[in-house]
């Protein structure tokens, strides 16, 4: 007890500058939307007056917010899913030992280095009803790229936002993946090819478990992301279309043009915290439920 | 039958082309009566015992042991009584329920070993098993590999680059150098004929005194000579200043520089011994000395 108060000054200098960072855009942040959420200000967030702490509640029972979780939730049902099982079975082809494979690596980790800005106007250009390519090649598959626009569908227009999203999240989870797939012992596959066990057999009994970490942790990051999309709502479909609300996801809800409780700095605090609590939930829920499944190397 | 030789000669390759991991360039694999180059590991009834272990650390140790028998469809039943039965001959049967993670290195070894125990394979293929337990263990675990390779009956296959194990587990050693075979052999065979000067420095410790070509020869040959077999001698062949001597207890290694390099000799400790400095002479009896090709390397007659 003596030695760790002894050794505590100099701890505590060598945190400052995480802790600076973390205080300075964490905390601080984090500490004033907790406050904000029990007031109600005028426009120039001068004049506040406490409205009491269950405007939180108030909040959450709301319909706007009840109707913005339900999308934010069914994009990340679209997202992480799919992106987790398409960033896997893109690290596993490009895992093989073969001639040029590195340009492949590059190219399906590409996506890494794209903003979301960059990946949402692609696909607003892509997926345009006059001159998007993919209305030109894919409507007489699917009419609904020309008329109205994937996009300008209140029914399409949550699952191509989710098409943008999942896009531009494949080089992360490729990356990680990858990463992942490298650290798996080559013993471990030689080992089970030499007991007879076939290519499906490896990947179930030797790939997926030494991968546990990282699809941990991706499916962390993916969900987070998921709930936190705000750039490719706001580029691709405003909330909408039009007056549907059928992609305000409860960030666009806090942060967007077009949002219901545009000028409510209160209102908007309330929903931000909500929507923290709500992340922390599912990490902490997908932790404990991944537990005993992942395991960290022998 | 052991694979002997220093690191990269090619040991470990010939294990895995008998394992189906690698594909010979030249030449064929027999299996028994059978040619087995163009088929799957799987079909080879064979079972690998891997340096690293190479378990599966999510599994615990019965699933371990039962993974050869699961792949090939062996009944859930069946299965359990003979991991069990493999899991007892190496005394695992407390630990079934533990993960690779929570057992010593030790223990892990005879998971391995269990696994491969438990196909009742034609031939284990056994890549350095040893080399990563202590010094202790691996001596006991040595002569509970020879006990379990007399009671199996099947063949062995084991590489290694410690001539201990060679000489002390093998039926036959097969010592190889630079992707070459240089002899074939009982331990005994290849430690009192080697074939070729490599094998006679190779095997035995302290190694074989190789001389300069000619000396105690003819000037086509080189001639060997055993520590063992040096001898302190007033009117000997060679002569050096002793620089070196260590006393081993049952035995005393006297090292000196000589107009024929380095030699050594093993000298029993209750002879009159020479101290550091001292000049002195040895000999060897003629039916002692190894001559090999002073080109070529092989031995001479």
């Amino acid at each position: 007890m003596k030695r760790k108060l002894r050794d505590l000054p100099p701890a505590l200098l060598m945190l400052v500058p995480s802790l600076g960072l973390l205080a300075v855009w964490t905390i601080y942040p984090l500490v004033r939307a907790v406050d904000y959420g029990h007031k109600a200000c005028d426009i120039s967030v001068r004049n506040c007056r406490d409205v009491g702490w269950d405007r939180y509640w108030t909040v959450f029972q709301s319909k706007e917010f009840q109707d913005a979780l339900l999308v934010s939730l069914k994009l990340a049902l679209m997202t992480v899913p799919v992106g987790l099982v398409l960033g896997i079975g893109l690290a596993v082809l490009a895992d093989k030992q073969l001639k040029g494979i590195g340009i492949f690596r590059t190219v399906f980790s590409s996506t890494v280095a794209t903003s979301v800005a960059v990946a949402s106007l692609v696909w607003f250009v892509l997926l345009q009803p006059q001159v998007g390519v993919l209305a030109d090649l894919l409507s007489g598959w699917i009419p609904k790229l020309k008329n109205p626009g994937l996009l300008n569908d209140s029914s399409t227009a949550l699952p191509a936002v989710a098409l943008s999203s999942i896009w531009a999240s494949l080089g992360f989870t490729f990356i990680i993946i990858m990463a992942g797939l490298q650290s798996v012992p080559r013993d471990l596959y030689e080992s089970a090819f030499v007991d007879g066990a076939g290519s499906f057999r490896r990947f179930t009994n030797v790939t997926l478990p030494m991968l546990t970490p990282s699809i941990l942790f991706v499916t962390v990051v993916l969900t987070t992301r998921a709930l936190q999309a705000y750039g490719e709502i706001a580029l691709l479909t405003g909330g909408g279309p039009q007056d549907t609300k059928a992609t305000t996801t409860i960030p666009y809800l806090i942060y967007g043009n077009n949002s219901l409780v545009h000028n409510d700095i209160g209102i908007k605090s309330a929903s931000a915290v909500l929507l923290f609590l709500l992340c922390l939930t599912f990490a902490a829920v997908q932790f404990r439920g991944f537990g005993k499944r992942v395991h960290y190397g022998n | 039958m052991i694979l002997l030789g220093p690191s990269g000669c090619g040991k470990s390759t010939l294990l895995r082309m008998v394992a189906g991991l690698e594909d010979p360039s030249v030449g064929d694999v027999f299996i028994g009566e059978q040619r087995v180059n163009d088929e799957l590991p799987k079909l080879r009834d064979i079972a690998m015992v891997f340096q690293s272990y190479a378990l599966y650390p999510h599994k615990t140790v019965r699933a371990n042991i039962e993974f050869p028998l699961k792949v090939r469809g062996v009944p859930k039943a069946e299965r359990a009584e003979q991991a069990l039965h493999a899991a007892e001959i190496l005394g695992l049967a407390e630990y079934m329920k533990r993960k690779p993670g929570q057992l010593s290195g030790g223990q892990r070894q005879r998971v391995a070993l269990a696994r491969a125990i438990v196909r009742k394979p034609a031939v284990f293929l056994m890549d350095e098993p040893l080399s990563n337990l202590d010094a202790k263990l691996r001596g006991d675990t040595r002569t509970e590999l020879v006990d379990l390779h007399r009671r199996l009956d099947s063949t062995f296959i084991y590489v290694t680059h410690d001539q201990v194990e060679a000489m002390t587990m093998g039926s036959r050693v097969a010592v190889m150098n630079a992707g070459r075979l240089e002899q074939v052999g009982t331990p005994q065979e290849v430690y009192d004929r080697p074939a070729s000067a490599f094998v006679a420095q190779f095997i035995g410790t302290p190694p074989m005194n190789v001389l300069p070509v000619g000396l105690l020869g003819t000037n086509d040959v080189q001639v060997g000579i055993r520590p063992e077999h040096l001898l302190l001698a007033s009117e000997g062949r060679l002569s050096g200043n002793v620089y070196q001597v260590e006393h081993l207890g049952h035995e005393v290694l006297v090292h000196a520089e000589s107009t024929a390099g380095r030699l050594v000799a093993r000298v029993d400790p209750a002879s009159d011994l020479p101290v550091v400095g001292d000049a002195v002479r040895f000999d060897a009896a003629d039916h002692h000395l190894h001559r090999f090709d002073a080109h070529s390397g092989m031995r001479v007659s």
